[in-house]
């Protein structure tokens, strides 16, 4: 029993925190609100709110027309082009750096944008894109881009895929070093075999490398699944989820629902949305890690 | 070196210096004065160092962000070593105790890993309101602890199960309590995995927005994170100033980085899903 105390404390405030929070947050979202107060129960009322609000699902925008598409179908763009973009960029990184000399000088730089707080990642995706002072735009004009030139935050066909772009940059150093550890699992006899039998480096990348690197790839795209629901300090800090609702993803529009419009019964639907597919994600992990 | 050598070294060079060129212009925009870099960072037809950015955001009339980078650390620190305890304690349970539903309570921490903050927040603001603890350091280093003690767990417990038990178990033979045993043998020898732990942990801590965002209200108390949001101008935006207030904010966990890599690296590998 004496054994109960190594386990209690953080059980105890764990529990309090969140699992029965997280458990609130799904109860309540079935429940009807005025503001605050809780009324009564309302069965899938809020859901059907959700899918009837615009800012949550565009479907008459989508694809046609340039954002906003609503929340969700932001996300789902942001999970498409992230994830392989990511994970392309992560491996190629990874293969590079470990051939050059001062790889890991160049890993730690890229790595940086996983160490800093996201709102000064959102403070240099709003820099970068400015139309002014942004660098991106500087290099547009210099290669004749002039036309693509702007403040790309500012305007709803490019607001969500700059968010995109710079959560790419961001987060690419992750991908990055998984693949490395990865690529030191491969044992350099199946690389040497394969140069004796005469395979071109593509090749030996493709028969070798890619199929290697599988464990690598799948933590990479469950990670990187869990990052993209949780996306909202760029958000916040580099457009506001706008112009118009044109980047805004579900994270960030919950918290509009709950902290702006006092919508707790919708916004507790959005979270319960984000927490369901958490935990499907997680499944995954739990998988592996035990 | 052979050509080709050469030029993939460029190559990743290259790649290596776009990637943290962000990072340097914001360096560079923090220590020039704003009508300077109004058209980039990088025009050098004039060229005025100065630390009145520094000296703006420190002393902000809206956003102070001296006072906040206190703050930060009020919060970070408590937060860390909390989590510490804790979450040592009971990976220490995890790896080396037999109990009802270790099983299942293990699963059900590498589910809450993958929740994002969203998930609780506003149970937690409701219950933070009803409990007075909205607005205080308290309520903040006690979400804090409690959201990073399940990845805490995981890694403390793997790094356990990974040491032989025999120095424990002659412990226990002398005649060593539980508690003892953990205090004396365990804990030393984990002091590795505790230093990834507090590196990572004190990060996030520090890194964090969105808890703070729902929890703490008052100027006074606000946390660094929440200064730089609140440092846009109306029409312009204040680069100078924003760059400040962005190098203040990221100096603390960029040093921890450099000298700690290895300990954070570890960590991260160890799958941290904490971003």
């Amino acid at each position: 029993m004496r054994r109960l105390i190594f386990i209690l404390p953080a059980l105890i405030l764990v529990a309090l925190i969140v699992i029965f929070p997280a458990a609130e947050t799904i109860r309540w979202s079935f429940w009807g609100w005025d503001r605050l107060e809780m009324t009564e129960f309302v069965g899938f009322d809020n859901y059907e709110r959700l899918f009837g609000s615009r800012s949550f699902i565009n479907m008459a925008r989508f694809p046609t027309q340039n954002p906003p598409w609503g929340a969700l179908i932001h996300n789902i763009v942001w999970v498409i082009v992230f994830i392989p973009l990511t994970a392309l960029l992560g491996l190629f990184l990874a293969v590079l750096l470990r051939e050059v000399k001062g790889g890991s000088i160049i890993k730690s730089m890229i790595f940086i944008g996983m160490v800093v707080p996201l709102v000064v990642g959102g403070m240099i995706i709003r820099f970068v894109f400015d139309g002014r002072a942004g660098i991106v735009n500087a290099a547009l004009r210099t290669v004749g881009l002039d036309d693509l030139a702007r403040t790309w935050t500012a305007f709803p066909d490019t607001a969500l895929l700059s968010l995109i772009l710079g959560s790419v940059w961001i987060w690419t150093g992750f991908a990055m070093i998984i693949y490395s550890a990865g690529l030191e699992l491969i044992s350099k006899d199946l690389y040497e075999s394969a140069s004796v039998d005469g395979a071109s480096p593509w090749r030996t990348f493709r028969r070798i490398t890619i199929p290697m690197v599988k464990p690598a790839t799948l933590i990479v795209v469950v990670m990187n699944l869990i990052y993209v629901l949780r996306i909202f300090d760029i958000v916040y800090v580099a457009t506001r989820g706008g112009p118009g609702g044109a980047s805004s993803v579900l994270a960030f529009q919950g918290y509009l629902f709950a902290f702006q419009q006092r919508e707790w019964g919708m916004a507790s639907a959005v979270f319960t949305f984000l927490t369901l597919a958490a935990a499907i994600i997680s499944v995954v992990l739990v998988r592996r890690v035990k | 070196m052979k050509r080709p050598r050469i030029i993939l070294y460029v190559i990743a060079w290259l790649i290596g210096i776009i990637w943290v060129l962000p990072f340097f212009g914001v360096f560079v925009t923090s220590v020039r004065p704003f009508g300077e870099v109004v058209d980039g960072w990088w025009q050098l037809e004039e060229f005025t160092l100065t630390l009145d950015a520094f000296r703006q955001a420190w002393n902000h009339p809206d956003a102070p962000v001296g006072p906040a980078l206190l703050n930060s650390l009020s919060i970070a620190i408590p937060a860390t070593i909390l989590t510490i305890i804790l979450a040592s304690l009971a990976a220490y349970a995890f790896a080396r105790f037999e109990f009802r539903l270790k099983g299942p309570l293990f699963s059900l921490l590498i589910i809450i890993m993958a929740m994002p903050g969203q998930s609780i927040i506003i149970p937690l603001f409701a219950h933070m309101i009803t409990l007075g603890l909205i607005d205080t350091r308290l309520g903040l280093i006690l979400i804090h602890t409690a959201w990073g003690i399940p990845w805490a767990v995981l890694f403390l417990r793997n790094f356990f199960l990974s040491v032989p038990i025999d120095l424990e178990e002659s412990a226990r033979v002398d005649g060593a309590s539980d508690l003892t045993v953990f205090r004396r043998i365990v804990l030393p020898i984990a002091l590795p995995a505790i230093v990834s732990i507090a590196v990572l942990q004190f990060v996030w801590v520090w890194n964090d927005f969105l808890f703070a965002l729902i929890v703490i209200l008052s100027p006074d108390k606000k946390v660094v994170t929440q200064t730089i949001p609140l440092l846009r101008g109306r029409f312009d935006i204040p680069w100078s100033v924003l760059s400040a207030a962005s190098v203040l904010g990221m100096i603390i966990p960029l040093l921890v980085f450099v000298f700690l890599q290895r300990y954070y690296i570890k960590g991260v590998m160890a799958g941290a899903i904490k971003g």
